[in-house]
């Protein structure tokens, strides 16, 4: 259980692992999560399941190394075990046949895109895929997503993959050509998944996006992950992570993911400590509990 | 051991609880009573009339023979005593520190009609703490003998109550907690000061030392459906015991800025994840001086607490109605307003304002003014006009109750649930409309207690043995259970 099976590295700070875990790869579909937590003491933390294969039991995980608990995920070599994981969470994508569908993917967003656009394909959809990234290094997944696409449009911040410029540059002239997208499905930084909503809203044309809210159990139980949709507030983890992009209020979600921006700068600066010593110190934060100060 | 001075049956003052003090314990969150020593314990068990029809039985959920026990320790025979709770408490460490038993069994006690009731829920802690000490958990797990295979699902109060139950009927019990550690809101929800950590923890290790099986990160529903438990798995029966969960907020604006925490977040990362400790672990909580508990229920209590121990200035309770309708228990309000929460009492809070960077600067609230009584027999509080004032904080904390979580009844779509979305469960044995499913404790009765829980697994456990001997004639039983 939990064990890593390979891992490599798609890009600088993005890391694939593939993860033995055969009672949630034989149940989880696109669209859905998983909770992780490494060692005692550590984090809970929400991520996308990137693939799975429920024959051979194993879930594929691409991390990008932007905090505490992801830089030591990543250092996690084959045969080492994930502590805790526990899955699938959320409501799975609604796959259906649409006519012409346009998946929108920024950065680590190709890897929650990767399954939706092959399962869409799958039910006779015409897939556009629009993949971006800062530059032509952090480009991940392009084989994999044009081989599950009809057509695979590549765009970079400096130009050195693809077109020049921002994924909403790519997807304007389309949404206003004849053979408009029947769907939008937009995966990545909230800034761009509000920019390709404001895009679309005007348009009319149904826009999902994924949110990658703040989680501490993942499960409903705490409403940390909470999001105004329309005029009702949600929760990412049992209601979503998918809704409708045009209901999103991302300026909220992007203040609530900053929330603790002091407090993980805080958390990367401690040292890595090995699981020996990790096992110490919570031995010792039991000790403190049991004895009086 | 010290000299016991017997306290006559019948005399009227109880045997006063140690107690850490307050300027202390505000500064760290070890438990605020301390426990009695055996020669306190004794003194306070020979106050006991032992009446002939003891009616504090009738107040406890799962019929403890509180007589039996409290002269056990009145003998100072500890090990009788703990052995005579365990009968029909499968945690009484837990429930001598959390039961509301100035409502339950010391409500009826005859004493009490008169002077202060037998001190019944501290006898019940000293008599769990001794067997702690003294004899720990057996580490053996017996095989199960002859019975049938049980699912329970959710590992808070009430499911380890069903699984200890069956496990000692000789059941072979899997118990499936979704989060990565057992034992629901004992370990998540009531803070260390009040229950701790350590002792939840010996609590689930005897439950398994019965020969349960624990399985965590187990989130059914979605990994396992109760369908495939029973027709895949091979289950005989399902237990749900999933609890409360999503937690209400009160829909005001201003409340998904930063800062603002239900009661279960913030409870949740102090406890479950160690953020006090933060950065040694890896979970923050946001440190605030100031801090406004919306709602007046022990949670409310549990989360101002915490706040003060994680080092706010200032904690303040805002409750819509007066003292006399707080849901809390005195105790908890007592010892809140002794490590320096204040009651903002009779105020209702309007708005959360901002400090325009995206995070909680004051709250808004308004006077109340109690009118007729409503549903809940409590006076509905109305607002005055023109009594806003302002309160300048840096966090708040909802604490104003749970709904029923979706997670596993959406994926259950045979369970008949209610208007609210509990599950519907058969009152005296947990039966729901799907043969071989039953359900007790929050998901069934929407938020309530501990011991609540415990009664309804409980009588689950029975039913669904019950139940079990009807369709599998011949299954093995042991003598061990008392209904």
């Amino acid at each position: 259980m939990n064990t890593i099976l390979r891992t490599s590295t798609l890009a600088p700070g993005i890391h694939d692992l593939h993860v033995q875990s055969p009672r949630i790869a034989r149940k989880c579909r696109p669209g859905q999560f998983l909770m992780l937590r490494l060692y005692e003491g550590g984090e809970r933390i929400p991520l996308t399941i990137a693939d799975s294969d429920p024959v051979e039991g194993w879930l594929r995980l691409i991390v990008q190394t932007v905090g505490r608990t992801t830089r030591e995920l990543v250092l996690l070599k084959p045969g080492e075990k994930i502590l805790d994981l526990a899955g699938p969470l959320g409501h799975p994508t609604e796959i259906a046949f649409r006519g012409t569908v346009v998946c929108v993917a920024g950065g680590i967003g190709a890897a929650p895109i990767l399954p939706i656009a092959r399962a869409l394909k799958a039910v006779g959809n015409r897939v556009i895929v629009i993949l971006g990234a800062r530059n032509a290094a952090q480009m991940i997944l392009q084989k994999e997503l044009e081989l599950c696409s009809d057509r695979l449009l590549l765009c970079s911040d400096d130009g050195s993959a693809g077109l020049p410029g921002q994924v909403t540059a790519v997807l304007e002239p389309m949404l206003r050509s004849d053979s408009r997208p029947d769907q939008v499905l937009a995966i990545g930084p909230v800034a761009m998944m509000a920019a390709v909503s404001e895009m679309t809203r005007a348009l009319a044309i149904p826009t999902i996006v994924s949110l990658n809210a703040t989680m501490v159990d993942g499960t409903g139980m705490c409403g940390g992950c909470r999001v105004s949709i329309g005029s009702t507030t949600r929760f990412v983890c049992v209601d979503g992570p998918e809704f409708d992009g045009h209901l999103v209020d991302f300026h909220e979600l992007q203040n609530r993911q900053h929330a603790y921006s002091r407090q993980e700068q805080q958390a990367m600066e401690q040292p890595h400590r090995c699981r020996l010593e990790r096992t110490e110190s919570a031995l010792l934060r039991d000790e403190h509990r049991r004895t009086p100060a | 051991m010290e000299p016991v001075a017997k306290a006559r049956p019948g005399s009227v003052a109880r045997v006063p609880m140690p107690m850490q003090e307050p300027a202390e314990r505000i500064h760290n969150f070890q438990e605020v009573p301390t426990g009695y020593t055996p020669a306190l314990a004794q003194r306070e068990a020979s106050r006991c009339l032992e009446c002939k029809d003891p009616l504090c039985v009738r107040g406890c959920p799962v019929g403890v023979d509180i007589r039996g026990f409290v002269t056990a320790i009145r003998d100072g025979d500890f090990a009788r005593a703990i052995h005579t709770i365990r009968q029909d408490n499968a945690l009484p460490a837990v429930c001598g520190r959390v039961c509301p038993q100035e409502t339950q069994c010391e409500q009826l006690c005859v004493l009490g009609k008169k002077h202060e009731p037998v001190a019944i829920g501290r006898l019940e802690r000293f008599a769990a703490d001794w067997e702690r000490e003294q004899l720990p958990a057996p580490s053996v797990r017996p095989e199960p003998r002859g019975g049938r295979r049980i699912a329970v699902v959710g590992s808070g109060p009430a499911g380890l109550t069903v699984a200890g139950d069956l496990a000692r009927l000789g059941h072979s019990v899997t118990l499936f907690e979704a989060l990565h550690k057992a034992g629901g809101v004992l370990m998540y929800g009531i803070p260390e000061f009040r229950l701790p950590k350590a002792i939840v923890q010996e609590e689930v290790d005897r439950i398994c030392a019965l020969g349960v099986k624990l399985v965590t990160n187990a989130v059914i529903g979605r990994m396992i459906t109760v369908s495939e438990l029973l027709e895949e798995e091979g289950f005989d029966g399902v237990f749900l015991g999933v609890g409360a969960g999503l937690p209400w907020f009160l829909d005001i604006p201003g409340e998904n800025l930063n800062g603002v925490y239900s009661a279960n977040e913030y409870l949740t990362r102090v406890n479950l994840m160690s953020a006090w400790d933060f950065p040694n672990s890896d979970t923050p909580v946001r440190p605030a001086r100031r801090v406004a508990v919306f709602g007046g229920g022990n949670v409310a209590m549990d989360a101002a607490r915490t706040a003060v121990r994680l080092g706010a200035e200032e904690v303040h309770i805002i409750y819509r109605r007066s003292r006399e309708e707080m849901p809390a228990r005195q105790e908890e309000i007592e010892h809140a307003l002794e490590e320096g929460v204040r009651l903002q009492l009779l105020y209702s809070p309007l708005r959360i304002g901002d400090d325009g960077a995206g995070n909680v600067r004051s709250v808004l609230c308004q006077r109340m003014e109690l009118g007729e009584p409503d549903s809940s027999g409590r006076r509905r509080p109305l607002p005055v006009p023109n009594s806003e004032f302002e309160l300048e904080t840096d966090a708040v904390i909802v604490a104003i109750g749970n709904g029923a979580n979706p997670l596993l009844t959406g994926a259950t779509p045979q369970l008949e649930l209610n208007r609210k979305g509990n599950i519907v469960a058969e009152s005296g044995s947990g039966r729901t409309s799907i043969p071989g499913v039953y359900a007790g404790g929050d998901i069934v009765l929407g938020a309530a207690t501990v011991i609540l829980a415990m009664g309804a697994g409980r009588r689950a456990a029975a039913a669904i043995h019950h139940d079990l001997q009807v369709r599998f004639p011949g299954i093995g039983t042991t003598g061990e259970f008392h209904h």
